[in-house]
């Protein structure tokens, strides 16, 4: 019954554990023996948290053998983006500058889970301070797309997608700033949400953009994603932009007929060029299940978002630009040696520990905050961030959700857009209109192209639409069963 | 500032004053404010600026800048925001300090002194910064480490930005004072320059006398007193006259005041001005304000310095000066109160306070509220008195400073020294038959109508008496002796 204990869903994994058909610790065991195979072809993995996952296990194995009433997620293994804080834990941002970082307080997302009886695994890859599309902004390691080790996983949150996609870990956390937990779901064929901005706490997770950046999880099923979604959600009087609104039964309510009859809009803008054939096709014939499933499907144009990716990349830099300014040598993580004035102290610690991308941004932020330069760009980029949220409330007038490719393509291979990051940054070009907007979306796995790799689908729902979002994605799991699909790794 | 300069050039002043407020806990967490505890105490991952963590306002600094804003008379925003102001020091944690920048809390209000009104044209709210130690040089570069207190990081403050309508040191040293004595009043900053709680920095320029257009101004900062806060204005309208004088250009920059020079010195111009790269602080929320909690504020604004100035003269018949005692400290100005209310006449009740009372508190360096003397016993000394029942020496000598160290009650002082005046006439009869007869020179010439030889024979009452003999019944005794003789 253990041997395949990996491949459950969390709802069965905690099913067993409940029914004391396994144990909290024959979990963990079983799981870190899986993460051991697997690591050496995936690297999705900068550090486990063995003493944490085995302390939990007794506690929850203990509160199991006193008939304790337990939640529906306990037991549940859990890989950690390195972006979140995990008390006692190094939290590196898989950069150089905070490699001796050892975080000093929980997040609330991660606290949530724990509290819930749900088991810390492993801190996951990503790209440094979440800055890219492929996880090779590493400093650390190269992560893998478990269903062609020549490709990415995609990114920035790539070590959680791929850490579920390789039954590492049947849930785990990542954050999306412009689709950081959607694109690398959709190119490890795993299922990604972005909550509604506000919908989850930030505290703890370490910031890349500030007005962009929300935790967000992985599975490889809807419901599991539903149950993560369920502990996670709700107002936190640590974050000052976290939303005061109660969190609705999520798992409770899943509901695959409420799709009948609602309205999906198909994105005009994100249907063209640039939009590689095949997967344009998987989004046509998704289009059909959902048909086939009674909504009705209409055109929508969000005229706008044609400036969503040079938006983002202004706004996203310049609060990094801020948000990275800590990072000094100061007070902890990387310093450089030798520096005999503050000043070059300063800037040899920023340029040792710190990798090109995130200078690259730092830059392109920085310059955008400028005196003489602000109005021009910051202030304008705000400007039209606010009529692409308009042309989302105007379509969410017509039709109940939205629905695009995840990504333009599929996942492309190692080293072929790093030299030419614009290519890179509009890979995100389908997932940064709704971060912009701050709307909830998902991505789900809607078919596979000639190259055996996973196509994505994304749903973006109105502000606080999570609801409907996981009721649609929940109706065409049911027809494209996608969840038994998983990566052989060889 | 010489008779030349002050006919050739108006001086142009504007004041920024920083105020530390006075809440138990730091701006945006739950860190105590307190002074004089060991290094890094007072620090947590939040006000550190550590990885992760969020900024929470704490409700109580916007409460104490609106109550700031409407003494100042300043228009409440309903919406304000935070941004950040960006440079790199090792004092700021996180290279930022979440200040307000284009939407300040407070706006245009106004104070007078002296009848002149000072525009104010803004007050904002934002976080200190630590505090640095030197090894080897008195400031960062060139020291042989430096190392760094963050206890009064995110310690709230209010910056209160004056129009540049000050025309003299003196204008400035009124409006510092003024204002620090409403922020007391308010009892919402410590107002403690040489502590730093409060700190001013002077934008200051010189003008040709009848020019419309302001000149180019510089910025003073570290001004630690009211002292130094006119030495600095003086000092650096004598160094800007000079230069322009000699025909030269004001360079905008930012000055420092040398306490020991008495002079300023370039700290760094505007070529080397930082770029603050300011932006909307995307941690926070727009702060919404209700007109229901500016008039919950509204109401816990107490009577100010100069509310109580016209009615102390109006009301009590005061002199300005007074008046001014009297209200320079709030305690005080409450205490007097509590006494006049409690039936005193106001201004023997006054006399008492500004004299021996405010005497006995600058000698032992106290205040009014740490003396254990109440309202209600000082109205009974004034009654005492009032009646007779002491004279006037001995409630100076013997019993007010017995009520300001034990708060004994004046009647059980009176009884246990035996301090009653002797209002026995016949008894003090006696004794002055006595005294006039034992000395037929001095009553010669009292009756020759030197009257100055009256005091005399009180003085001897008075000795023979041990103070105690009422100066009334023996004046009339001697008057009656004189008649009868
Ligand atoms: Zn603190």
């Amino acid at each position: 019954m253990t041997n395949n204990i990996v491949e459950k869903s969390a709802r069965e994994i905690n099913k067993m554990f409940l029914n004391k058909e396994i144990s909290a610790k024959e979990i963990v065991e079983a799981f870190y023996k899986k993460i051991k195979l697997a690591e050496p072809s995936i690297s999705a993995l900068n550090s486990l948290t063995e003493d944490l996952a085995f302390k939990q296990a007794e506690v929850l194995d203990k509160s199991i053998s006193k008939g304790e009433k337990l939640s529906p997620i306990a037991g549940v293994p859990v890989i950690v983006k390195d972006v979140m804080c995990v008390k006692g834990y190094p939290a590196t941002c898989s950069s150089k500058i905070l490699e001796s970082f050892i975080a000093p307080y929980e997040s609330t997302a991660t606290g949530k889970l724990w509290e819930a009886g749900a088991i810390c695994l492993a801190k996951s890859n990503m790209d440094e301070f979440a800055m890219g599309s492929s996880t090779e902004n590493s400093a650390f390691k190269k992560t893998k797309n478990p269903w062609n080790l020549n490709t990415v996983p995609g990114g920035s949150s790539g070590g959680s997608a791929a850490s579920v996609a390789a039954l590492e870990a049947p849930i785990s956390l990542g954050t999306d700033t412009g689709g950081s937990v959607r694109q690398p779901a959709g190119f490890c064929g795993v299922v990604g949400l972005k909550p509604t901005y506000g919908r989850v706490s930030r505290f703890g997770l370490i910031a890349f953009a500030s007005s962009l950046d929300q935790v967000g999880p992985f599975a490889r099923n809807v419901y599991d994603t539903a149950l993560v979604l369920q502990y996670i959600s709700g107002y936190d009087p640590k974050d000052s932009t976290s939303l005061d609104i109660e969190v609705p039964d999520y798992t409770g309510k899943l509901n695959s007929d409420t799709i009948k009859g609602k309205k999906i809009g198909l994105v005009k803008e994100l249907m063209g060029d640039g939009i590689d054939a095949e997967v344009r096709k998987s989004i046509e014939k998704s289009v059909q299940i959902f048909k086939d499933l009674g909504a009705e499907i209409v055109e929508v144009s969000l005229p706008n978002v044609k400036y969503a990716v040079p938006i983002y990349y202004i706004v996203a830099t310049a609060e990094a630009s801020s948000n990275l300014a800590r990072y000094d040598g100061v007070k902890y993580g990387y310093r450089t040696g030798g520096a005999k004035e503050i000043l070059p102290m300063y800037m040899s610690t920023r340029q040792e520990g710190f990798g090109q991308e995130v200078k690259r941004r730092i830059m392109l932020g920085t310059y955008a905050l400028s005196s003489g330069y602000y109005d021009a760009y910051y202030k304008k980029a705000q400007q039209v961030r606010k009529l692409v949220t308009q042309d989302f409330l105007n379509s969410f007038e017509k039709v109940d959700l939205l629905i695009s490719p995840t990504c333009p393509t599929t996942a492309f291979e190692f080293g072929a857009k790093v030299e030419d990051p614009l290519s890179m940054y509009l890979s995100d070009i389908a997932t940064i209109p709704a971060s912009l907007a701050g709307l909830p979306a998902i991505s789900l796995p809607c078919g596979f192209d000639s190259k055996k790799l996973p196509i994505g689908l994304q749903i973006i729902a109105p502000a606080l639409g999570e609801e409907l979002l996981l009721d649609a994605s929940y109706a065409f799991e049911g027809v494209c069963k996608f969840e038994n699909k998983v990566p052989v790794l060889v | 500032m010489s008779a030349a300069t002050q006919t050739k050039y108006e001086v142009v002043i504007g004041l920024e004053v920083h105020a530390q407020l006075k809440t138990k806990t730091k701006i945006f967490c739950s860190c105590p404010v307190n002074f004089g505890n060991d290094p890094n105490m007072n620090a947590c991952p939040v006000c550190l600026g550590m990885p992760g963590v969020l900024p929470v306002l704490n409700k109580q600094v916007v409460a104490y800048a609106i109550k700031t804003g409407l003494a100042l008379g300043c228009q409440i925003a309903k919406r304000c925001k935070f941004d950040r102001k960006q440079y790199f020091y090792p004092d700021l944690p996180k290279n930022y300090q979440i200040s307000q920048y284009d939407e300040p809390i407070c706006l245009n209000g106004s104070l007078d002194i002296n009848g002149k009104r000072i525009a104010i044209q803004r007050i904002h709210m934002e976080e200190d910064a630590g505090k640095l130690v030197h090894a080897g040089s008195d400031r960062l570069h060139g020291s042989d480490y430096s190392l760094v207190d963050y206890n009064r990081t995110g310690t709230p403050l209010i910056e209160i930005v004056s129009m540049p309508d000050m025309r003299s040191a003196e204008e400035a040293r009124e409006y510092a004072q003024t204002l620090r004595g409403i922020l007391r009043y308010l009892d919402v900053c410590d107002g403690n320059l040489e502590e730093g709680s409060m700190r001013c920095d002077v934008n200051l320029s010189l003008r040709p006398i009848g020019s419309t257009t302001f000149g180019t101004r510089t910025e003073t900062k570290n001004v630690n007193s009211f002292k130094s806060l006119v030495r600095a204005v003086e000092s650096e309208i004598e160094r800007q006259s000079e230069i322009l004088d000699s025909g030269g250009r004001i360079v905008q920059e930012t000055r420092l005041f040398d306490e020991n020079t008495g002079k300023t010195f370039s700290m760094r111009s505007k070529e080397e001005a930082h770029d603050y790269r300011y932006f909307p602080e995307p941690d926070l929320v727009p702060l919404e304000i209700s007109q229901a909690w500016i008039k919950e504020i509204k109401e816990t604004v107490p009577e100010l310095p100069h509310e109580k100035k016209t009615r102390y003269q109006e009301e009590y018949g005061l002199s300005l000066d007074d008046t001014k005692v009297l209200i320079d400290d709030k305690n005080m100005a409450e205490f007097y109160e509590a006494v006049v209310r409690l039936g005193a006449n106001a201004k023997k009740a006054a006399n008492w306070l500004i004299g021996p009372i405010t005497a006995y508190l600058k000698e032992n360096k106290t205040d009014i509220i740490d003396c254990c003397m109440t309202p209600k016993q000082l109205v009974d000394l004034l009654k005492a008195l009032e009646n007779g029942i002491v004279n006037d020496n001995t409630a100076k000598a013997e019993i007010l400073e017995e009520i300001l160290v034990n708060g004994t009650e004046v009647e059980e002082i009176i009884n246990k020294k035996g301090l009653s005046q002797i209002t026995d006439e016949s008894a003090l009869k006696t004794i002055v038959k006595e005294i006039i007869e034992q000395n037929p020179e001095q009553l010669k010439q009292l009756k020759e109508g030197k009257e100055k030889v009256r005091g005399f024979f009180v003085g001897q009452a008075m000795k023979k008496t041990n103070g105690k003999a009422s100066p009334a019944i023996v004046n009339k005794l001697i008057d009656e002796f004189l008649k009868s003789s």
